[in-house]
């Protein structure tokens, strides 16, 4: 067994745990931050409330409640972070139950400081941290049972939440619980070898299904409170525009509403807010408005423009985001690839429409969100409302899907919500973004430009590759923009300055222009398209050189880039049985690409009907370390590439400043029929420290049916989304 | 404002509203039954499928004025439908649910499939279920689970 000693383990290098026992008999193991030890020593704990403070809360029936420090909107980590602390407290897991915690110090990812949810971190970031509760909690059941028998702790065992000694007595973990909570808590615990693990790694099916089956389960839209109205805004059809004037009688006869006025936008525009009883009321009004718009601050972004401005940016070098060997090697090469891609603005479209709940009581408020940036969007409603984070409470709410649309740096749905709120003061106001608002709203997948220029060695392989890659930056501007290192910002770069292919002279350089369209990471992010470019471009270096494309990927492979390696063997052994078989007029196209530390490997069987391709068939192969759960990894992965067909159908358009799509009417998204019907997904094993799964499926669906595209229709696609050919 | 009566799961109710105001909204605001949700307004993305009279129907486009006498059956009933209770089981079993907020709506159109096609085909599947979207793409198990509750079902 490993013994992990607290001055090594991630809880306590600024944190600490306390055991207290709650009202009713039970125990909370809380975490602290940031106390003097001196607390610590101070005696017993007073009784507590919660939550907030706690992860763990004993309850007399057996329930085991622990409190997930992640939002839960869809990919599972709701169900595989109690998985990973019920696994070292040996914990019954049919007793287990899982609530999304609060905004809350003790929340925060013990990596990266806020609680949040992206770059695929949950897993990562915090399956030491739950070990860890899970097992001290466990040491602590277990000394006072020995306590109680008069035994050693070393002569007792646990197994599905009881403690059994060595006369055979037994205790379970409802009834040592107020022990329990008078024990110390351990200085260092031993934590489990994966050969101990009875959850994790095992088959486990999610703890929210039924509830979100039968529609019980309430996500944050469905929130209903005692005489909580409804906000619709009208925002300008520009971004940044204000209102000049406005009619709001006909919206204000509206039977149901109660007010109209007009809001400060984060993008230094202002905007118009109706408040109404309910949703229809709030909508009818907002039709019947009349505001004239002042759009002459306002740039008018404009797609076909910004491509061709783009597509000459991406023919001079930007700032440098790669620089091996020597470009110069590219002089004198004659056989060589030039190549222009573009890809349009994407919308995340997550089922759930945005909203914010907000109740503004004048020295307090009270928020329910489903936030991937607690820390953040708590701060911003506090300071729009001229509060303090600690008086305000934060509710987390689970979340109909996001992937990156709820983690905006400057949590703009949640400043409007308490820009509302405070005109309303001490009635609770759900804002909510409809479909239109959200289509139309911004924050959207970059448009980029990507220009490659590849000069081919005699035996088929690069010598030297010059790439250029334009597009907005994500972090500019925002509290993240210390990421960017000498203007270059990385979440643009990504996956091509650090492609793991063995390129000896190799020169990425980026621009950055800025455009007055609000971005954001869209699942994935710089990956969606980096892979795109990347792994269409090495198929097209593998025909070249009338090579296998597998074969060609093997040897052009860093020797060091073992996860790629793993899952591109892998894909290879159980898609093989199938490529042997294919039918006439199917054809296969392979792709893999690493991203948060995860390698993906895919090869998709494709048929080119009505000038579009149909995916018969998908094989993935996921080396992605140790797995928690891995029937949460095979849905993310058969999910996930879902999403990743989002960049072949849909796009997001500007003209004249304007946003030209509207609804899932306009923006074209993958159906049942749009997505292959059988998906198999193999994953690599592994005893590696556990890596991200949300985003790496996303990146290489794409490319591998682009790939597969080729061998149908004789053309490389170089520009998303695809056009019917 | 008027007044309608209306028959949501076999009980009778009775709600004042704008005529024009879409049954989805009457469900969730004025009955306060969440489990139909809002997800495009336009009958473009199938959260809000509800049976209508027996037809599976987008209640976001569907006018309180226009329900007429046709009882409308909605997610929290189909526990207690054989069919619904089945295909609730088979979503379980196969895991199928992400995010979930699409699933009253893929559940509804489902049990409305299962209720005049026994025995499913995969293009049975795609013509029923094609106009509900799945942002986090649960396709491939929502058709497994269609089967495994054709089976149950048969």
């Amino acid at each position: 067994m490993a013994t992990v000693t607290t001055n090594k383990t991630q809880l306590t290098r600024r944190s600490f745990l306390m055991a207290s026992a709650t009202a009713a008999g039970g125990l909370l193991v809380s975490l602290y931050l940031d106390l003097p030890l001196l607390a610590q020593e101070s005696g017993p704990p007073k009784l507590k409330v919660y939550p907030p403070d706690a992860f763990i809360e004993i309850k007399p029936d057996g329930k085991i409640v622990i409190q997930v420090n992640r939002l839960e909107f869809g990919q599972g980590v709701q169900t595989s972070l109690p998985m990973v602390l019920a696994d070292e407290m040996d914990a019954d897991w049919t007793h287990v139950v899982a609530e999304l915690a609060p905004a809350a110090d003790i929340y925060r990812d013990p990596v990266r400081g806020i609680q949040m949810v992206g770059g695929s971190g949950s897993i990562a970031t915090s399956f030491t941290q739950y070990r860890e509760l899970g097992a001290r909690t466990r040491a602590m059941l277990v000394a006072a049972a020995a306590q109680r028998w008069n035994v050693s702790p070393d002569q007792c065992s646990t197994a599905v939440s009881v403690v059994h000694g060595p006369a055979g007595q037994s205790a379970t973990y409802a009834e040592l619980a107020a022990d329990a909570a008078r024990q110390p808590v351990p200085t260092s615990v031993e934590l489990k070898q994966p050969v101990q693990f009875k959850l994790i790694g095992k088959h486990t099916r999610r703890l929210d299904t039924r509830a979100k089956c039968d529609g019980s389960l309430k996500f944050g839209l469905d929130l209903d409170l005692p005489g909580m109205k409804t906000a619709l805004v009208a925002r300008a059809p520009v971004f940044g525009g204000r209102v000049r004037s406005i009619d709001d009688s006909a919206a204000r006869s509206v039977r149901g509403v109660s007010d109209v006025f007009v809001i400060p936008t984060i993008s230094g525009g202002t905007a118009v807010a109706v408040v109404a009883d309910k949703f229809w009321t709030a909508k009818q009004a907002r039709d019947r408005l009349k505001i004239e718009w002042d759009l002459s601050a306002a740039e008018r972004a404009d797609s076909s423009q910004l491509l061709a401005k783009y597509r000459e940016l991406a023919r001079t070098p930007g700032l440098v985001a790669a620089n091996v060997g020597d470009i110069k090697k590219m002089d004198g090469l004659k056989d060589r690839i030039v190549a222009e891609y573009d890809f349009p603005y994407l919308a995340h479209s997550p089922m759930e429409p945005l909203n914010t709940t907000v109740r503004f009581e004048g020295d307090r408020a009270e928020v329910w969100a489903g936030s991937q940036f607690q820390t953040i969007d708590h701060a911003a409603i506090a300071e729009v409302l001229g509060l303090k984070p600690e008086q305000v409470t934060f509710h987390t709410e689970m979340a109909g899907g996001g992937f990156g649309r709820r983690a905006v740096a400057d949590s703009h749905v949640q400043r409007e919500a308490a820009e509302i709120a405070k005109r309303v003061r001490g009635t609770p106001v759900k804002l909510i973004w409809t479909r239109e608002d959200d289509v139309r709203g911004g924050y959207y997948r970059p448009l980029h430009v990507h220009r490659a220029e590849i000069g081919i060695g005699p035996d088929g392989f690069p010598i030297a590759w010059q790439h250029v890659v334009v597009g907005q930056s994500l972090l500019a501007g925002t509290p993240f923009a210390v990421m960017m290192k000498g203007g270059v910002d990385p979440t643009v770069a990504e996956g091509v300055n650090d492609t793991h292919y063995a390129i000896p002279n190799f020169y990425v350089t980026v621009h950055h222009p800025k455009v007055n369209v609000p971005v954001l990471w869209w699942r994935s992010v710089g990956h969606t398209h980096s892979a795109f470019v990347m792994e269409t471009l090495v198929d097209e270096l593998a025909t070249r050189a009338k090579m296998d494309a597998m074969a060609y990927r093997r040897k052009f492979l860093k020797p060091d880039a073992k996860k790629l390696r793993a899952a591109l063997d892998l894909v290879d052994a159980k898609s093989a049985p199938w490529r042997a078989r294919l039918p006439k007029g199917h054809a296969v196209g392979f792709a893999c690409h690493e991203s948060f530390k995860t390698g993906v490997a895919c090869a998709a069987e494709v048929s080119h009907e009505n000038g579009r391709p149909r995916i018969h068939r998908v094989t993935m192969a996921v080396d992605a370390g140790m797995v928690v759960n891995p029937l949460s990894v095979e849905s993310q992965f058969q999910g996930g590439i879902v999403f990743g067909l989002t960049q072949l159908l849909g796009a997001i358009t500007l003209r004249d400043g304007i946003v030209e799509q509207r609804n899932f009417d306009g923006y074209a998204l993958p159906y049942i029929g749009d997505a292959p019907p059988l998906v198999d997904v193999h994953i690599v094993p592994s005893t590696e420290a556990p890596t991200g799964c949300g985003e790496p499926p996303v990146p290489v669906i794409a490319p591998a049916v682009a790939n597969a595209m080729f061998w149908l229709t004789g053309k490389r696609i170089r520009s998303l989304p695809l056009r019917k050919s | 404002m008027q007044t309608f009566k209306l028959t949501v799961n076999g009980q009778q109710k009775e709600v004042t509203a704008d005529p024009g105001t879409p049954l989805l909204w009457i469900l969730r605001e004025d009955l306060k039954m969440t489990g139909t949700k809002y997800g495009c307004g336009i009958a473009a993305c199938g959260a809000c499928t509800v049976h209508l009279g027996g037809v599976p129907t987008r209640s976001c486009v569907v006018p309180i004025s226009l329900v007429g006498n046709r009882p409308a059956v909605t997610i929290e009933a189909m526990a207690d439908d054989p069919a619904g209770r089945a295909v609730q089981d088979a979503w379980v079993a196969e895991d199928v649910v992400q995010c979930g907020y699409c699933q009253s709506g893929q559940i509804m159109a489902a049990v409305a499939l299962l209720k005049s096609v026994r025995k499913p085909t995969d293009k049975d599947i795609e013509e029923s279920m094609g106009g509900n979207l799945c942002r986090c793409g649960t396709y491939v198990r929502i058709r497994q689970a269609i089967k495994t509750a054709a089976k149950q079902l048969a």
